[in-house]
C-alpha cells in the first residue's frame, strides 16, 4: 500500500516539495481566500477533495486519453467535480458557499490541479495518483491556513472568529492592522514563509 | 485504434460530455430543495436583521420568523392592499419585480416584542458589479426607519461588499427619515462631508465603494418612493387616531 515511491508522493508536498512554497503554484487563491482560517480550511478541503478526485479519475482513464485534446480532457473533468463541490458547499454549509462564492469556481484555474494532472497523473496508477492529490491537496492547505492564521491574527484580532486579543490590548491603544486583511500583506507573508522554508532546507536554495 | 484519429477524437470528447453532463444534472437534482431551503433561510434571516433580530442557528430561523413577521401583504402605488394572502411578499422574485410595468409592492408586516409594528419593504438595485437588495425597515409612524440590512451578489470583497459586512453602513439608516415637512424625501448616501441640496437625511457613503454607494442610494430613492401613497395611508390613519 504504502511503498517508498507512493510515500514520497504523499509526503514530499508536505515540505521538500510544496506546491505552493517550491513549486510556486495556487498563488493566486492563496492570496484571496486567506483573509480569515475559516474560507481558507474549507478552500483546502476543497483543493483536496478536487485534486485528489480528479487525480484518480485521470489516472484510470490516462491511457484512453488521446494526447491531443488531453488539457480539455483534464479541464471538463475538473470543472464537473468543482462544480459537484460547489452544489455540496451550497447545500450543506451556505454561508461558506456565499464567502467562498468566486473562489470555489477558481479552482478550476487553479494551478496545481492542472500542474499536478499534467505532471503525475497522466503518468502514474490511480493509487500512487490518488496520494499525490491528497499529498499535494494538503501541502497547499497547510500553507494556506498558516497564513490565514496570521493574517486574521493581526488583521482581525481573532482566530477562527473567535476573538483572541483581549479587550484591555485594545483599551491600551493596540489596533488591528487594517493592511493584514488586504492582498498584499498575503504576498508578504507567503514569501516570509517561503524565506524561513529555504533558510531550513539549504538543498532548495537557487544560486 | 488509432487514439490520435480524428473520429476517436470526436467521439471521445462526445461521451465524455454527454456523461460529465448527466452526472452534474443529477448532483443538481438531488440537492436541489435543500439548496432552496438554504437560500430561503437566508433570505428570513436578512429580513430579520431589518428588524434587529440577531443571527440564529438555521433551526431557530423558520420559527423565530413566523413569530415576529405577523402579516404579508402586496399593495399597489396608491396604498391599496391588493393581496394578502401568507407568505405573498416572502415569495416575491424582486429580480422581475422591479421591472414590471405595473408593480404589486411587496410589504411585510412585523410585530416587536414590545409591541410596535415595523413594516419592512424589500428594495433591489444595481451594485458595480451585479444586483444589491435590502430590507428596509419603516417605523409605525410610516416616516422613520427602523432597521436596514443590504445585501449583493458581487461586490468587491472589502470595497463594496462593506454594504453587508460592515454593520455600521446599514445601522447607519436607523432613526433616518424618508419624509421631511410631509413630503417624500428619501434618506440619501452622500460622499463624506456632502449634503443633500433638498434638505433629505442622509448618511455617510463607504470610502472606496463610489458606486456600489451610490447604487444603494439610487436603490432606495427608486424602491421607497413608489411607497409613497402606502406610507402616506398609515400617515393620515395616524393622525386620524
Amino acid at each position: 500500500m504504502l511503498s517508498k515511491k507512493n510515500k514520497e508522493a504523499l509526503f514530499n508536498p508536505l515540505s521538500k516539495d510544496n506546491p505552493v512554497l517550491v513549486q510556486i503554484l495556487g498563488i493566486c487563491s492563496t492570496l484571496a481566500v486567506t483573509a480569515s482560517m475559516e474560507p481558507a480550511i474549507v478552500m483546502g478541503i476543497s483543493v483536496i477533495a478536487v485534486m485528489a478526485l480528479s487525480n484518480v479519475i485521470i489516472s484510470l482513464i490516462r491511457k484512453s486519453i488521446p494526447t491531443t485534446i488531453r488539457i480539455i480532457v483534464q479541464l471538463v473533468v475538473v470543472a464537473a467535480l468543482v462544480i459537484i463541490v460547489q452544489q455540496f458547499l451550497i447545500a450543506f454549509d451556505y454561508d461558506v458557499s456565499k464567502q467562498l462564492s468566486v473562489f470555489i469556481g477558481l479552482i478550476i484555474t487553479n494551478c496545481i490541479l492542472m500542474g499536478r494532472l499534467e505532471a503525475f497523473a497522466l503518468n502514474n496508477r490511480p493509487w500512487p495518483s490518488f496520494l499525490d492529490g491528497i499529498g499535494n491537496g494538503l501541502g497547499y492547505t497547510i500553507i494556506l491556513v498558516i497564513v490565514a492564521a496570521v493574517r486574521e491574527l493581526f488583521g482581525s484580532g481573532s482566530l477562527m472568529g473567535f476573538q483572541v486579543i483581549p479587550q484591555w490590548c485594545y483599551d491600551h491603544g493596540y489596533e488591528n492592522n487594517g493592511l493584514m486583511i488586504l492582498p498584499p500583506m498575503a504576498l508578504i507573508t507567503v514569501a516570509c514563509i517561503i524565506w524561513v522554508h529555504r533558510a531550513r532546507n539549504p538543498e532548495l536554495m537557487e544560486n | 485504434m488509432n487514439k490520435n484519429s480524428n473520429i476517436y477524437q470526436i467521439l471521445y470528447s462526445a461521451i465524455m460530455v454527454v456523461l460529465v453532463g448527466t452526472v452534474l444534472a443529477f448532483v443538481y437534482m438531488a440537492l436541489k430543495p435543500k439548496q432552496d431551503d438554504n437560500i430561503a433561510n437566508d433570505k428570513r434571516k436578512q429580513i430579520l436583521s431589518a428588524i434587529h433580530i440577531p443571527t440564529m442557528t438555521d433551526q431557530q430561523v423558520k420559527s423565530t420568523y413566523q413569530k415576529y413577521i405577523t402579516a404579508e401583504m402586496l399593495v399597489d402605488e396608491q396604498g391599496n392592499v391588493v393581496d394578502s394572502t401568507a407568505n405573498v411578499a416572502f415569495e416575491v422574485d424582486m429580480k422581475n419585480n422591479v421591472k414590471a410595468s405595473d408593480r404589486k409592492l411587496p410589504v411585510l408586516v412585523s410585530k416587536l416584542d414590545d409591541g410596535t409594528t415595523k413594516y419592512i419593504i424589500p428594495v433591489y438595485g444595481a451594485g458595480l458589479w451585479g444586483p444589491i437588495w435590502g430590507y428596509i425597515a419603516v417605523g409605525a409612524d410610516g416616516k422613520t426607519i427602523y432597521g436596514a440590512n443590504f445585501s449583493h451578489e458581487s461586490e468587491t470583497p472589502g470595497l463594496g461588499a462593506r454594504i453587508t459586512d460592515d454593520p455600521d453602513f446599514a445601522n447607519a439608516f436607523s432613526g433616518k427619515t424618508l419624509y421631511k415637512d410631509g413630503a417624500f424625501k428619501c434618506v440619501e448616501v452622500m460622499k463624506k462631508g456632502q449634503q443633500p441640496t433638498n434638505g433629505a437625511d442622509y448618511i455617510d457613503a463607504l470610502s472606496g465603494a463610489t458606486i456600489t454607494s451610490r447604487g444603494v442610494g439610487n436603490m432606495m430613492q427608486q424602491c421607497m418612493a413608489l411607497y409613497d401613497g402606502f406610507f402616506k395611508k398609515i400617515q393620515t390613519q395616524n393622525a386620524n387616531n
